[in-house]
């Protein structure tokens, strides 16, 4: 294995406001409950589209912040400061020199419910209506800047933007901060807020949704024979990553190691999922080489598992291909069957769940599966949590992007005494 | 269409509160935008664009920079008004 500086990565902080929840604690006893997050959309313009359903997040952000500062910020930027916020106020706000603390908060659209109702603005009212805050609200760097600015974070702030594996990406970005010797503190994480007439019309049209209007709830559906596509949801994951010394140090609380993460392109197609799941193989089995375990080793993965009938499929094999014949004693969970999918925030919120699951060694459910897609041979966890064992354990979680991106991470349990 | 300056004050004040969330009551017409009451340029851009709308006047760009105090933009209105 490659010397780094800092050679093992450690979670100290975590922070979410979700569609189960407006923080970690709530989203996580909703996620063990098996509740959905999904309902329908209460804006009648949902009545311009084939899809009326939508995973809001559970709490409104504009409620939680100042009115002041919240007026300032992009929905996205909302839930990102207060997933942050929360992440940094449970790593116990840790004592960091500015120069050594960084910010990598992705999201996958940035402020679109701005920029378009700044151009509504524009043709209604005129250019000099148009809010001097338009273009910080908007630009997709604007949540990370917007947290670097609280934290007055100068290693670097930054935006990986990758779809729907762009909250992922974040995570490992981060950690290859700390690992190169960049940053021994930083904030990562990712967010979305694209619940609007628009860009769900252009994910309609792609036919990327499922239009199950009548039955919110059961409409996210991965690996259930029944699906016809993902739910749209919105929130924001946001964690604490710390080099283990400077963790150590302090004395914070450990939740568990980012150990690895793999990174790979399909080069297939702008949005369909390469059939032969090549390029997310890859992606898990170099985060596995990067985390320094074998396959055996993995108890758990966290599924991309968007609940659409071409993805789902191509995941699960790559699963098969990547782990092997070990595939199948690993407790899968795909816990957007109950948030929805937060596009840019799904990494980030799923590698929570990730780090939490290895934490409480409990592997949260799926739910909504009534008829199992017999194509799918995995082990995946169904309506009830499941007991984890006991030792060290290690887990994966997986976000691919439209774009063909793939981002693999791997966590592990730490050993706090 | 005349304001007086109390009236031009109070609406101000009311716009600040609004954008800036400083109390109207401590926007007084010898206070700083910048360095009393926290507004930045880009929240003046704001403030401005509101108070034309509210009181039916035109600040052109270039007359922004010299209202540095709460007074010089009640002065500027109740003039602009006239």
């Amino acid at each position: 294995m490659k010397s780094r500086p800092n050679s093992v990565v450690v979670v100290t902080g975590l922070g979410a406001t979700t569609p189960l929840g407006g923080d970690v604690a709530s989203t996580w006893s909703a996620l063990l409950a098996g509740k959905s997050g999904v309902s329908t959309i209460a804006g009648d313009w949902r009545e311009l589209l084939p899809v009326h359903i939508a995973a809001a997040a559970a709490v409104d952000p504009s409620e939680v912040l100042d009115r002041v500062e919240a007026r300032k910020l992009d929905r996205t930027q909302q839930f990102a400061l207060i997933a942050s916020r929360e992440a940094w106020a449970d790593a116990g706000s840790p004592e960091v020199p500015s120069e050594r603390l960084g910010v990598v908060i992705a999201s996958g659209i940035g402020g679109v419910q701005t920029l378009l109702g700044a151009y509504d603005t524009l043709k209604e009212k005129g250019a000099r209506r148009v809010s001097p805050y338009t273009v910080p609200m908007l630009m997709p760097n604007g949540s990370a800047a917007a947290v670097g600015l609280e934290l007055k974070a100068r290693a670097g702030v930054h935006t990986p933007v990758s779809a729907c594996a762009s909250g992922a990406e974040a995570l490992g970005y981060a950690m290859e901060m700390i690992r190169s010797g960049r940053a021994d503190v930083v904030v990562a994480g990712g967010t979305e807020a694209a619940i609007h007439v628009l860009p769900m019309a252009g994910f309609a049209a792609m036919m990327a949704l499922s239009t199950r209007n009548d039955e919110p709830d059961k409409a996210s559906r991965p690996y259930d024979k029944g699906r016809d596509g993902f739910v749209l949801g919105e929130g924001a994951g946001v964690v604490v990553l710390e080099s283990e010394e400077h963790a150590k140090r302090r004395g914070a609380k450990i939740y568990g190691v980012l150990a690895g993460q793999g990174i790979t392109a399909d080069g297939y197609h702008i949005a369909a999922p390469d059939p032969e799941g090549t390029g997310a193989a890859s992606a898990m089995r170099l985060a596995l080489e990067d985390a320094g375990i074998r396959p055996e080793d993995i108890v758990h993965l966290n599924a991309h598992a968007t609940s659409t009938p071409a993805g789902d499929i191509a995941e699960a094999g790559a699963i098969v291909s990547a782990l092997g014949a070990h595939a199948k004693n690993v407790a899968i969970s795909a816990t957007k069957s109950m948030t929805g999918h937060l596009l840019g925030g799904a990494g980030a919120v799923e590698s929570i769940f990730t780090v939490l699951a290895l934490y409480h060694r409990l592997a949260p459910p799926t739910i909504n599966i009534v008829d199992l897609d017999e194509a799918i041979t995995l082990d995946v966890v169904r309506d009830e949590p499941r007991a984890l064992p006991e030792g060290p354990l290690a887990a994966l979680n997986n976000s691919f992007g439209f774009g063909g991106h793939n981002v693999a991470l791997v966590f592990k349990t730490y050993d706090n005494d | 269409m005349a304001h007086s300056a109390e009236e031009v004050l109070a609406g101000l004040a009311g716009i600040v509160e609004e954008v800036a969330g400083i109390p109207a009551s401590s926007v007084l017409m010898d206070k700083s935008f910048t360095d009393d009451l926290d507004v930045d340029s880009l929240s003046m851009v704001e403030v401005v664009v509101a108070a034309e709308e509210k009181f039916g006047v035109k600040i052109p760009d270039d007359e922004v920079k010299n209202l540095v105090t709460v007074g010089d933009a009640v002065n500027y209105i109740v003039k602009a008004g006239l």
